[in-house]
Order: C-alpha cells, then structure tokens, then sequence
C-alpha cells in the first residue's frame, strides 16, 4: 500500500498557490513597514506587527475570500495613499481622494452599500431570486472593502495631520461603530458561506444599517467625524488591541442575537403558516441554533480576551486592573450574561426559542454596555461621549 | 457531620442552579453599583437621596457595593461553588482525556448516538489501512485492540477540551481569589477587629492618630498624595468610606518636575512627572520620568501619574478697599494657605495660568482668558464667600472688562462683576471713582459744588442749598451702599403712589449730577481736561462704571484682589498602589483565555470501528459520539462513513 487515496498531505502541503503567494506578500508588506517605521515602534508594536502578520495568514489560509478582500483594501489604500503624498490638502482637490478615497468619503460609500445590502438581502427573502442573493453579497463584500480602505487611509491622514497626533482610528465612538459595521460584515459573511445560505443576511445587515444611520447622525448632525488627537490616557499600545478584540465580542453578540430572531420567527412560522416564505426560505432551526452557539461561543471568547487586555491596560493606565469603572462593570455583566448562556447550552443542555429570546435579550445587555454606559454613567471610559 | 450530609452539601454547592445563580447575582449587584454612584463623600447622598434612603442605603452598604460584606459573601460562595464542581469533576475528565474506550463491547457501541454498519470487500489489513488514514485526516489519534477475528479501532480527539473545562474554571477561582487580596477586605477585618480606624477630619498628616496609619504590613492598597514640585513625601492617603487613611511609604518620593506637554491645537499630550526615589535601603536614589500609561514599579509599589494641581504658587495682589477710600495694600499670599488682612482671612483655593474656554463666538474654538485664582474671603465670625478672578481683563463687545466671580454657597455658579479697565487697561480709573463714592468728604465736596452751581441756587439761600447738598450726598452714599436698588426701595416707603414717578426723576437727576461730577474729578486727578466734550472711551466708561458700581454691592466684599505678579507651582497628583493579588490574576486570566478558547475550538468526539472478517471482505460497525458543536460532528460523521463506504 504504496499511495492510498486519503495518505494526507500534510497542512503546509495542501496550500494553494495563491496561498503562499498571500504569505509572500504578507512577509513583504511587514518587512517593508518595519524597514520604514522601526524608529517609531516600540518592543509591544513590533511584537503587535509579527502577531498581526501571523492572524492574517492564519485567517486568509482558512478562508480564502479574505485573501481578496485583503488585497484588495491593500490596493485601495496604497493607491490613496501615495495620492496624498504629503499633502492632506488634496483630500479636497484631488478627484480619486474627494469622491472615493478620502477617509470620509469611503466611508460615505461603505455606508452606502451597506444599506444597499440591506434592501438586496430583503429582497432575496420576499423573492426567493438566486441572482438578488448574488448581488447582496458583492455589495456587502465592497462596502466592508470601503470601510476598511477608509480606515486605513484615516490612520494615514491622521499622520499627515502632525507625528505626534497620529493614531490608529479606533480611538472614538464615530471610529469604533465603522469597526463594529465591518467587524459584523466579515463574521455574518463567514457564517454564510460556510453555511451556504444568504437567507440571514436580511437580518444581520439590519444591525449594520442601524450602525451606519448612527454614524450618518454622529457626522451630519454631531460634526464628530474629524480626527482628534489622543488624550494622554489613550496614547498607548494597548488601544490597538484591547478595541478590536472588543468589537470582535459586540459583532458576534449582535449576529448570534439577530440569528435569534431569525430562530424565533422561523419556529413561528413553521407552527401557524408552515407553506408561507419565510418558513420556506430561512434555515433549519438546528442550523440557526448551531451558529447561535457558535457566534456567542466566538463572541465570549473574543470579550474574555478583550476584557482581559482592558485589565492589564487599566494596571498600567489607571493604577488597578480593576476600578469597578463602569464600563468595566458592564463588561463584567455582559461577560456573566452570556456564560450563564453557555452553561445552560452546554450543560443543562437548553436550546431552541428560549435560548434565541436569550441572545436577544443579551444584545440589549450588550448595547447598553458599548453605548449606555457613555450616555448615562460617568466614569474613567469617558472618550466616546454622546 | 454524617457523611451523606457533606455529599448533600457538596451536591448543593457544586450544583449548576446555584452556579448559574451566583453569576446572576453578582451582575445584579453590579448593576446597582452602576446606577449609585460610588464612594462619593455621605453628604452628597444625603442630597440626592434625602436622610431616610441615605440611611437604608448606608446600611445595606449600597454607596460602596464592591467592598461591602453582602457582595464579598456571593463572591466567596461562587469561589466555593466553582471549586467543588472543579473537585467533583476533575477525577472524571483526567480519567477521561487519557482513556480511548479501546475496551468498549459492541452492545456499547449500540448505544452511541451515531451509528452506521456497512461491509467492504477488502482483507482486513487493507481496510484497517483505509481507517487509519481517513481518521489521520480528520485528526483523531486512535488505538487498535484485536480479538479473535474482531478489531476494535478506538479514535477519539479534542482532549484539549477537557482540560479547557479544568483551566477557565481553575482560572476563575485563582482570578477571585486574587482579586479579593487586593480588595480592601484585610483592612474590613482590621477594622472590624478594631486594630484600625478612619480618619475623618481635614488635619495635617502629623496629626493623625496611629490607630488610622498604616505601615508596611499593609500588604495590599491604592493611595493617592499630591506632592508640589521640588516638594517630598514618604506617605500617601487612602480613600475609606467616608475619611481616609494614612499609609507610610518605606521611601521618599521627591518631585523634580511636573510637566504638560500641548498639541499645537492647545489639548494636552501629555502629563509628566520626573520623579527621585530616596530609599535609605538603596545605594543611590533613583532617577525616572513617569507619564500616563508608564508608572514607575519600585520593590513591588507602582507610582502612576494621576492628577495634577497647583503646589503652593505665590501670588502677589492688590488688595483695593472697596468701602473705604484708603490707599491700596500689597499683599503676598500663597495658594492652599491662610493669609490675614484686617479681620478678614484670605483663603486661596486655586490659581491656573491659563483656562481655556470655548469661545462664545464659534463651534469648536477655544481662547485663552489668561491667568485665574479662587479664593475664599472669611470674615471674623467664620462666614465665607467664594470668588474667582482674573489676572487680566477680557473684551466684550469691543470694550475691555476685569471680570470676578463670586457665589456664597459652593452648590450656585459663579455671578460675575464685570469692571471696566481704562485707557490703560487698568484698574486705576474704576477704582477711583468707586473708592470716591464711598468717601463722605468727597462726596460732600461735590454735592456742596452741584448744589452751587445749579440753577436754582442762584434764588436760594445758604440753608436750601445746604439741604439739596446733604441730600444729594445721602443719595450718594445709598447708591454706594444698594445701587439704585436702595433709592427705588427708599422711594416706595416714603412716597405716595401718584408723587412717585416725579420723585423718582428728580432723584436720579440729582444722582446723575453727583456721579458726573465725581467721574470728572476723577479725570481732573488724572489730569484730563473736563471743560471740553469728553472723548467717546471717556464717556463709554463712565456708562460702564455707574453699571459696575450699582451693582457693586452684590460683589459681598470688603476688599477686591488684584492679581500683579505669581511664581506657578506646580503639584503632581501621584497614586501608589501594591497589589500583589495580580501575581495570582495574571496568571489566573491568561488560564481563562487557553481555558476558553480550548473548551471552544477543541471540542472532544469519539469514533469507534469494529472490524470483523466474513466469508468475503469485512462488516465493519462505526459508531461515535460528540459532547458538543454535533451539528458539525454530523457533517464530519457522514464524510468519514462516505469515505469509508463510497458505495453508499
């Protein structure tokens, strides 16, 4: 038995072409953002470039789609970015960074698409049209391109603005909710094809479009989308990641909460109308269920993560990893909320419409946690006010 | 204790009902931490709350929930409860991770919940060949047991899982267990032991009792001290209930310098302290620079940047009588200290070189108002009102005004007295021209000259015209003393209904003559020539002065401050902290972090095949189990039956 069918090749063996191309590229890309701005990275940076490198290739070796979309956003903001050179005027003059580029105006399209998605994805649900499912996807792929793109050229115009003010945008509530938006694309556009079904988008986009009218509200009405520079508490290298493990934790709560609503709906329309469309068209309820567990599973392991990093930020910051700020507080909440989900699942073995009003109810809790906390409570967390 | 007891107890307490209670408990409890605010000092509450509630609240310790006895006591049970189902588990999931099940029947194989039977045409070492690579593609490691003509394979993977279950819940006991170290519950029992007791009153350090100090046996603290530049200090205070405690420190801590750093936009950057450590211990002091998010770790204490204050600057002032029309005094006084001047005491609180402060004429614009001191002005029996002046005056509708703030209770805002600077931007003119208004003389001098002058007293006798003079010097003084305020109130008592509008413009012609003439003699003292028409800036400011002084009464204050010169220092709010708890909590998290992520992402599944041998081929029993995630453990189930049976 020289070469059976299933010898198994082992995991580096089995990449693609493009794989190692996108390793290639990663490798380059961080070698040449290290050869150009070592003087400005401390140890923790360096080790947070070398972490990221490692995430990126993990992710795009697992999930191919990202690979593209990666590569893509790469293009985008270099393209934007030596549009700028050094001069953040042409923002206003330059048409590629007025009308596509420009941290603003990227997100202007991202928000755009993202709602667009939106109508698309419903428009799968009463149609049942294939084509309509297709399109809402494309569009839900191009806007989180754009919020990425607009991301990325923000953290490069907030450095065209003075040295000492740049930062990476994720440092205010108008930054954090385009994070929160992409952060919810990406995980809901993993979930779908895995699962191969475009019937929840509808629902998940719905959170997103909900974000994106916030963000409108936040520029149009507040004037907050201008890059402030840190205030002494923020300057340090934990922002870069305690905020994204957190978002990570809001994005998964809010998907596995909207899937409780699908979940919901779905067990009432299979009870009173079992032959009408949306008993037809939305998942098995043991398909929901699985990725309700699977997204609060994923969110609580990524808000463990994050909480921990606010607490060893805290130790450095605020002279205890734990004030009972809170923000922290409800952290804590949030965390004790969906581990007594988790518990219920995984050892009383609970499931089905109780476990789905649970995630909703969560995403309340949660919301309360990310928002409310800075429009009724006052305490050390007091960058994003409303 | 019979044995059947201690089961029943170690069921109640490993229990899932009350584990799931517990966590619902405390994010109650921390929920009212959140909507009380915490550890604000009692009389605030007794404001917000009134006596009755504040006093329910105090009893249930609802003003410090964190510390307080009721939530250390559902934190304590969720230790104990967690560490029983640790203890009830741990032999079960350790027997478990290491064991295959490789002694399984075929009647336990029945029972498994996935199952699938099907023959191959192939000899027994080709198809165990096929089994073997097909599960090393999946991942699970196995072991073969042979009986007879039957081989048992016995896969399993995910064991990581298992011991996930064993880190996240170890991870939280050692979690809690550190972090009640550092909260404050060894000062509560020395407290409650009696060994200790809070300091409530405001009195120097050296004055506090030895029952409310502690010393280097305090193993566990945050303290905060605010030490002015150049200044010392080998102690700290810790906030406690409604007082404070006073914890010694085993070294100086001496102040260099203190530091704010701006962006060009005028927001600060950041907050810097270079600090020397002067331990007798040490060989030599140590020298470092701390800022936000970058303390200083010394022999297991942290010394964070917190605050920032004013040290102690000096300031020189000129104090203006403002009921008398003696000279102006010079008077050095510093800030947090007491200075005398006549029967009154001078109390400043505060000075700030600069305060920026949105300007009132465009969004997101700030300007600089300059140089401000607060302080509170105490007269002899003990009453004090608060004010807040600036060093230089600021323009409002194109004139120049000294602006000062004064408000008689801390709970109102500020209510302004707005001075107006003359020509060169200085007190002199106003203060003339107010100091006169309170000279009986002077005021006499003028009203004898207006009384002379007027038209009418070219018919009058001496005696007529000493009455108008002595009542034009009696509206004077009313003036001074009420604004026009006192003369309408003087008017409404004394003068019927239907004379009262004549009087009342007869009155304050008089009062206009008076205060012309006395803002003239001002100018004449200034040497500027009256018999022309006065300049536009001339007769704007008087408009002003008259404004300022009829309001002037309202100021409270029997002297105004001018600010001449300061020398800033600064003081560095520091906060040191020893918690030795976090050799236990960091640890205990990075626990919870693998804990979780193996629990998750390493879910166990187990596999068994039984292979036996026919006639032709084999018949071959797969069987398998997952403890969660089985929507995916069908997919994977199916795949492998598939690639073991293509012919289904």
């Amino acid at each position: 038995m020289n070469h059976h069918p299933y010898q198994q090749a082992s995991y580096l063996q089995s990449r693609s072409g493009y794989d190692w191309l996108w390793a290639a590229l990663l490798l380059v890309g961080a070698g040449y953002l290290f050869s150009q701005y070592q003087a400005l990275m401390d140890g923790y940076e360096i080790g947070i470039l070398l972490s990221s490198v490692l995430v990126l290739l993990g992710l795009g070796w697992q999930w191919s789609a990202l690979k593209t979309l990666s590569l893509t956003v790469a293009a985008f903001s270099l393209l934007a970015i030596s549009r700028y050179g050094d001069d953040l005027s042409l923002g206003e003059t330059s048409f590629l960074l007025k009308y596509l580029f420009a941290s603003q105006s990227a997100i202007m399209w991202m928000s755009a698409l993202y709602v667009m998605a939106t109508v698309a994805y419903l428009g799968l649900l009463f149609s049942g049209r294939p084509f309509v499912g297709k399109v809402a996807s494309s569009l839900t792929w191009s806007a989180t391109a754009m919020g990425m793109t607009g991301l990325m050229v923000r953290w490069r115009e907030s450095y065209l603005m003075g040295a000492d003010i740049g930062h990476i945008p994720v440092s205010n509530l108008y930054e954090v909710f385009i994070l929160f938006s992409i952060i919810t694309a990406l995980l809901y556009l993993h979930y779908e094809q895995k699962y191969n079904t475009r019937s929840l988008g509808g629902f998940v986009l719905l959170v997103i479009s909900a974000a994106v009218g916030f963000l409108l509200w936040y520029t149009f009405d507040r004037h907050a989308d201008g890059i402030q520079p840190l205030v002494p508490a923020l300057n340090s290298y934990w922002m870069k990641i305690h905020v994204p493990a957190n978002f990570v934790g809001y994005g998964a709560f809010s998907l596995a909460a909207m899937i409780g609503v699908v979940f919901i709906l779905k067990s009432r329309a299979a009870d009173s109308n079992p032959q009408g469309f949306i008993n037809a068209r939305l998942p098995d309820l043991a398909l929901l269920d699985d990725v309700m567990y699977k997204a609060i599973a994923l969110g609580f392991a990524f808000f463990t993560l994050a909480t921990i990093l606010g607490a060893l930020w805290a130790a450095e910051a605020w002279g205890g990893y734990w004030s009972w700020d809170p923000k922290e507080t409800w952290a804590l909440i949030v965390w004790l909320n969906y581990a007594a989900w988790l518990h219920m699942r995984l050892t009383k073995g609970w499931n089905g419409k109780p476990m789905a009003w649970w995630a909703l109810i969560g995403f309340f809790v949660t919301l309360f946690a990310f928002l409310g906390v800075n429009m009724f409570l006052s305490g050390l967390h007091s960058y994003g006010e409303l | 204790m019979p044995p059947s007891t201690v089961r029943i107890l170690l069921r109640f307490l490993g229990s899932m009902n009350l584990a799931i209670t517990l966590l619902v408990a405390i994010a109650i409890a921390a929920v009212i931490g959140t909507v009380v605010q915490q550890n604000q000092p009692y009389p605030d509450y007794v404001f917000k709350f009134g006596p009755f509630w504040f006093e329910v609240f105090k009893q249930l310790d609802l003003f410090n929930v964190y510390s307080s006895a009721w939530f250390l006591t559902i934190l304590g049970f969720l230790v104990l409860s967690t560490s029983v189902c640790v203890y009830r588990n741990l032999p079960a999931i350790v027997k478990d991770i290491n064991d295959y099940r490789e002694n399984s029947q075929r009647s336990i194989l029945l029972k498994q919940p996935y199952q699938q039977a099907f023959d191959q045409s192939a000899t027994v070492a080709d198809s165990l060949a096929l089994i073997s690579a097909v599960l090393k593609q999946h991942h699970y490691r196995f072991r073969l047991k042979q009986e007879g003509n039957s081989y048992l394979v016995a896969a399993k993977k995910g064991a990581a899982s298992r011991l996930g279950y064993i880190f996240s819940h170890v991870a939280i006991i050692v979690i809690c267990i550190g972090g009640l170290l550092d909260g404050n519950l060894p000062l509560k029992i020395a407290e409650w032991r009696g060994k200790i007791a809070v300091e409530t009153r405001r009195i120097p350090a050296s004055e506090i009792p030895a029952i409310s100090t502690l010393g280097n046996d305090n193993l566990s603290f945050r303290a905060n001290v605010d030490i002015a530049e150049r200044g010392q200090a080998d102690l700290a205070f810790i906030d406690y209930k409604d007082g404070y405690l006073l914890q010694k420190l085993p070294f100086t801590i001496q102040v260099d310098d203190f530091r704010i750093e701006h962006y060009p936009s005028g927001q600060p950057k950041s907050f810097e302290s270079d600090l020397t450590i002067l331990d007798p211990a040490a060989a030599q002091p140590i020298k470092q620079t701390i800022s936000v998010n970058h303390p200083l770790n010394y022999k297991g204490y942290s010394i964070y940047q917190n605050s920032f204050g004013d040290g102690g600057s000096k300031l020189s002032l000129k104090a203006w009588p403002l009921t008398n029309a003696q000279a102006a005094k010079s008077l050095q006084a510093s800030v947090k200290a007491h200075t005398p001047i006549e029967s009154q005491t001078l109390e400043i609180s505060d000075f700030r070189p600069f305060n920026v402060n949105p300007d009132p004429r465009g969004v997101k614009k700030f300007i600089n108002i300059g140089p401000t001191f607060q302080y509170k002005l105490r007269d002899a029996t003990g009453i004090a009102n608060e004010y807040i002046t600036s060093m230089q005056p600021t323009q409002q509708d194109g004139r120049w005004f000294y602006s000062s703030g004064m408000r008689s209770k801390v709970s109102e805002a500020f209510k302004y007295w707005m001075i107006p600077a003359d020509a060169n931007q200085r007190l002199d003119r106003f203060m003339a021209f107010y100091q006169g208004l309170h000279n009986p003389q002077k005021l006499q001098q003028l009203a004898t000259q207006a009384a002379n002058a007027s038209k009418a007293a070219q018919k009058s006798d001496l005696k007529q015209r000493q009455a108008v003079a002595a009542f034009m010097v009696q509206l004077g003084q009313q003036f001074a003393s009420g604004g026009y305020e006192q003369i309408a109130t003087t008017i409404e008592k004394t003068v019927d209904e239907p004379r009262r509008q004549e009087v009342t413009e007869l009155y304050a012609a008089a009062l206009q003559q008076l205060l012309k003439n006395l803002y003239l003699d001002v100018l004449q003292q200034e040497g500027i020539k009256t018999d022309t028409e006065l300049s536009a800036f001339d007769s704007q400011f008087y408009t002003d002065a008259v404004e300022a002084a009829n309001l002037g009464y309202l100021y409270g204050s029997p002297w105004f401050f001018e600010l001449e010169r300061f020398q800033h220092i600064e003081a560095t709010g520091l906060q040191i902290t020893r918690s030795p708890g976090q050799w236990l909590v960091f640890p205990g998290c990075l626990l919870l972090v693998l804990g979780v992520f193996c629990m998750f992402y390493l879910p166990q599944r187990r596999l068994w095949l039984l292979v036996e041998t026919k006639d032709q081929g084999v018949s071959i029993l797969l069987a398998g189990n997952a403890v969660r995630n089985r929507y995916d453990f069908d997919r994977e189930f199916a795949g492998i039956a598939q690639q073991l049976n293509p012919t289904v």
